[in-house]
This record gives C-alpha cells, structure tokens and sequence, in this order.
C-alpha cells in the first residue's frame, strides 16, 4: 500500500533528518488491510533509525506525538485501528515548546 | 399614493431593522457588562474599576455605538472601522478587552507589539527573565539599551512608545502556581508565549479552572505550532497531552537554535487569535491546529481531537479545582523545570577524571602534550572552538576512536618512551563531555579527563574574549 509518512517537531532527527517518505507498505494479504498498529510496526523496523524510545512507547507512539490521518487526528478516526487507504498520508508530530 | 405608501414602509421597515441592530448591539454590550461583574464577583475586583481605566460602555444612554469612541480613537483605528466584518463593534470589543500575554520571548514579541497598537484595553506581560544580545534576533520587541534590564519592563515600554492609550499591568515574575490564578483571573484571554513544557501545562490548567481561552503557540527551530485551547468545545492542552513527553524530546532554543523569524510568524498569527476572540469576530482556530514548517514554506491545518470527557482538568468527572490546582506539582509532573534556563547538571565522573577550564589553561601553558577532543556537534564546532581541537561529534565517537590513537601517538612521538600523552575531552557546557569520558574509559582510554564545566566555563574563568552562543 503505497502511503506518504510525514515527520515533523524534530521526530525526523530519528528518520535520518528526512521529513517526507513515500513508502509502500506490504499488507498481510494481498489487497488486505493495513492499520495503524501494522503501519507503526512496519515504521519502527524500516524506517526508524535511532533511539526508538523517542517515537514509540508500548504499542503506540510517545506521549507528546500528534498522529494525524490525511490532516485529522487519529483519534478521532479510531487511532491504533484506524485503517488505511492507499495514498493516505500520515503526519506524525512531536509537540513544541519553544518560543 | 402607491409610491408614498411604499415609501412609508421601506422607512419603518429601516426603522425597525435600525431598532433591531441598535437593541443587538445593547445586549451584546449588557452581556459582556455581566461576564465583568461576575469575574468582579468570583475574584473580588477587576482592574478596570479599581483604577479608573476608561470604559466607554458607560455610556450606556447613548444608543450610537461610535460615540464611544473619542475622535483620536476614530482617527488611530480607522482602518480597523473601514473593515465591515470588524468595523466599530469589534474595535470597541477590543477596547474593553483585557489580555494576558505570558512570556515577552520570541512569540511574546510580536503579539504584544500588535495587541498594543491594536487597542487592547489592557495588556497584562508576565516574564521573569532580563534581556539579553543573543535575544535580539528574535524577540523584537526590546532594544539593546535594554540589554540587562527586565523584559516586562523593556516590553511595557515599547507598547506604552505605540499606543499611549491603553493600559499596561507588568509582571516581571515568573508564573507559578501561586500567583497564576490571581493574574489569570484578570483577563479574558491568555496567550501562551512561554518556552518550556512546565508552565504549558500549568498555564491551560489554570485557564481550565478560570474559564478563559488560551491561544498557544510553540517555535523550535523552522517550525511552528499554534491553537485555541479550552474555547468553544475545544480541547485544552491535557485532553491532546494527557501525559507529558520524555524530558529527552523537550528540545529548547538555546539549545537547538531557532530561526528568528519563525517565533515571528507564529506570535503575529498569536496576535490574530485573542484579537479575534476578543473583538467576537470570525472564526477561532479551536479544534485545529496551525502547523508551520518555515523550509519547505508550508502551513497545515488539521482537525485535532474535541474536549475529552476523560480529560483531569476539563472532563466530565475532573477534579481540577482552584485548591488542587495550586497544589500541583508541574515541574515534577513534566520533569522538566519552570525555565528553559535551567539545565541539569550531570555528574558521571570521580573528580580525578576532570579537570577545572584553569588546570586545563595551566597545561596548554607549560607546554604539556596532550590531544583536546571536542565532542560537540560539528555546527556548534564550526562557531567557535579552541586551538588545535580534534572535533569528534559525541554520536559519532564510537566510529573514529583511531582518530584519537593517531593524535596521541603523533602527541607522544617527541616523548620518551613510556611518557603519555594526557586526552583531555571538553563540550559546550560539560555534560557530554562527561559522558564521552566515561564512554573512553570503558574502550581503552583510562587516563581521560574532561573539562569541567566546557567552554562556558573556558570563557568565564581562563579566556573572557572567548565567543560564547
């Protein structure tokens, strides 16, 4: 499933300092569906490089990150089970607290 | 006789419409006049009567909303009156409107320039800390005559050199959880211009508690982030936060720089949000949230979640009082200080394996043979650094451990055999530097030391000249 995963807030520090990937994302079937879970685990095996306790916490991401699904949280679309679509775009965004 | 007829109820139809918006604007006016008396009543005064500030809704025989504007007024705002959707309703709204603008930093800058020319009846500016050159590049509203004094101070008298006519409150402390209530308590807006996650979170619950909407806004880097909290079914901070990051992922701008400008953006769009909440006009940016990426030049605005009925501060079983408010511990909530000033100190080492930035001075001047790693990265390296440091970024120390062998190895040529080269590590402010150490111990450098304290210390102590960022 070919998705677009955004980092942003100094998340993409963990993702060789590249803040746009175009992926494609194997599903466990063909033509099956993919959820967030899936994505997160498939992120952290492929894409994330450092310090893993910087993006994720148990099952699900740190606290501080904004996961947004094509521009909406993704709690309000069923978080860990929100499923996917293909060429859906998720922004994961670490909080700031600067100024 | 037809024509007249008809003329006769085009002219009561105006008449009525006239009366319609006339008594519209009467009671928007009686319903801000009891939203006052009741904050009068819940906090034992308001500014505004105690001190006599103007308040044109006095006037309340006059049925003509711009009589209460004064001709310098008319005149100042008259670009804002010209505006349809905001015109003399919303500049009166914004006369008598108080906000509070914690934080007179990078975003605090431009908000409080243009809450001030705007007519904010009253700006109220809480900051504790003083002005400083390395501030200037981006909180634009002080001067360098103002470098060493306080901020408040520097800022109050910037807005007062724009708009004479509005009031200024100066609060040149920080805010905690014992004062917060009584200043919040105050005002009918609050903007969050602070830098660190502590006062966040303490700031949307005290506005939580207080009832009043809070515009946030964050910079870091070329990055921006801004929304209304706890307006209009809105979430606050703790229903998005519910818990707070690791102290890890809270990155501040002494530490990791911020484009100037960008606090800029985000304070002026800061500005934009009370100016809108205050004067009733448009639509407030609750539920969504301003992203701003200064590179690529791209703003997102996504839908974020709606209050949550779980959530300790603003749901639907929260306990959050004004008791238990100030009795919250937020620096041990968050782990991370009121202050972006302060810093952990990292104590890793036995004091045999540091030596003071004057010891270090000492040996550089007897001529002693030696290799001084520097383990910051190499951006901070390239600002400024001391003679003939070897620059090993701590995140890369593992891979080039020869590069030491071979500088010590060059350091010892000249010495008699047996003799050593002392391997001397400093950083910007010591903790790194400490960790690099312990990491060389372990990898077959026992005799590592590092320099307590790093190149602040170098340029406190040994070398005052020393560019310090």
């Amino acid at each position: 499933m070919r998705l677009t995963i955004e980092f942003g807030g100094g998340l993409e520090l963990l993702f060789q300092s590249v803040k746009i990937h175009q992926v494609d994302v194997p599903t466990k079937t063909k033509g099956g569906q993919l959820t967030m879970k899936d994505l997160l685990t498939w992120v952290s095996d492929n894409l994330l490089k450092e310090r893993p306790e910087m993006f994720i916490k148990g099952e699900t991401v740190r606290p501080g990150i904004l996961v947004l699904i094509n521009d909406c949280d993704w709690e309000l679309c069923g978080q860990l089970d929100a499923t996917l679509e293909e060429k859906d775009a998720i922004i994961f965004i670490s909080t700031l607290h600067g100024g | 006789m037809e024509g007249r007829e008809c003329d006769c109820r085009e002219g009561r139809r105006a008449g009525i419409l006239a009366e319609l918006k006339s008594l519209k604007q009467q009671k928007i006016e009686i319903e801000k006049r009891i939203n006052v008396i009741e904050t009068q009543l819940h906090d034992g005064g308001h500014f505004a009567e105690e001190e006599g500030v103007r308040d044109p809704h006095h006037s309340a025989s006059c049925n003509s909303a711009s009589a209460s504007l004064t001709p310098q007024d008319i005149y100042r705002y008259s670009r804002h009156l010209l505006l349809p959707s905001f015109g003399v309703q919303g500049q009166l709204n914004l006369l008598k409107s108080s906000i509070l603008v914690v934080g007179a930093g990078g975003l605090g800058s431009p908000a409080l320039l243009y809450l001030a020319a705007c007519g904010v009846g009253c700006i109220g500016i809480v900051d504790h800390d003083v002005v400083e050159l390395n501030n200037l590049h981006r909180q634009i509203i002080h001067n360098e005559a103002y470098i060493g004094q306080s901020k408040v101070k520097s800022a109050a008298e910037a807005c007062h050199g724009i708009n004479s006519t509005i009031r200024i409150v100066e609060y040149p402390e920080a805010l905690g959880s014992q004062n917060a209530l009584d200043i919040v308590s105050k005002y009918d807006v609050v903007i969050d211009a602070t830098d660190n996650v502590s006062t966040r979170y303490l700031i949307s619950d005290c506005c939580v508690v207080l009832g009043k909407p809070l515009v946030s806004g964050a910079a870091l880097g070329l990055e921006g982030q801004l929304t209304v909290y706890h307006h209009k079914g809105g979430p606050c901070y703790r229903c998005l936060f519910p818990s707070p990051p690791p102290q890890a992922a809270c990155q501040n701008c002494s530490d990791s720089g911020v484009l100037g400008v960008v606090p800029g953006v985000i304070g002026c769009l800061q500005a934009l949000e009370a100016i809108k909440i205050a004067s009733s006009v448009g639509e407030p940016l609750s539920g969504r949230m301003l992203l701003f990426d200064a590179l690529p030049a791209r703003i997102h605005i996504v839908k974020i979640r709606g209050r949550s009925l779980n959530c300790v501060a603003c749901g639907e079983n929260a306990t959050f009082t004004r008791d238990s408010f100030q009795s919250f511990d937020y620096e041990k909530f968050t782990q991370a200080p009121f202050s972006d000033k302060t810093r952990p100190k990292l104590s890793l080492l036995p004091e045999s394996a540091r030596i003071s930035s004057k010891e270090y001075n000492e040996c550089v001047e007897r001529g002693e043979p030696h290799v001084l790693v520097d383990v910051r990265p190499e951006h901070h390296f390239m600002i400024a650094s001391l003679p003939k440091s070897l620059n090993l970024p701590l995140s890369t120390l593992q891979s080039r451990l020869g590069e030491i062998e071979e500088a010590l190895k060059r350091e010892e040529s000249d010495l008699s055999p047996g003799s050593h080269a002392s391997l001397y590590v400093v950083c910007r402010r010591g903790n790194d530097s400490q960790r690099a150490v312990d990491y060389l111990h372990g990898v077959g450098f026992p005799l590592a030391q590092d320099i307590i304290g790093g190149l602040e210390s170098w340029a406190r102590d040994v070398y005052p000249n020393f560019p310090m960022y």
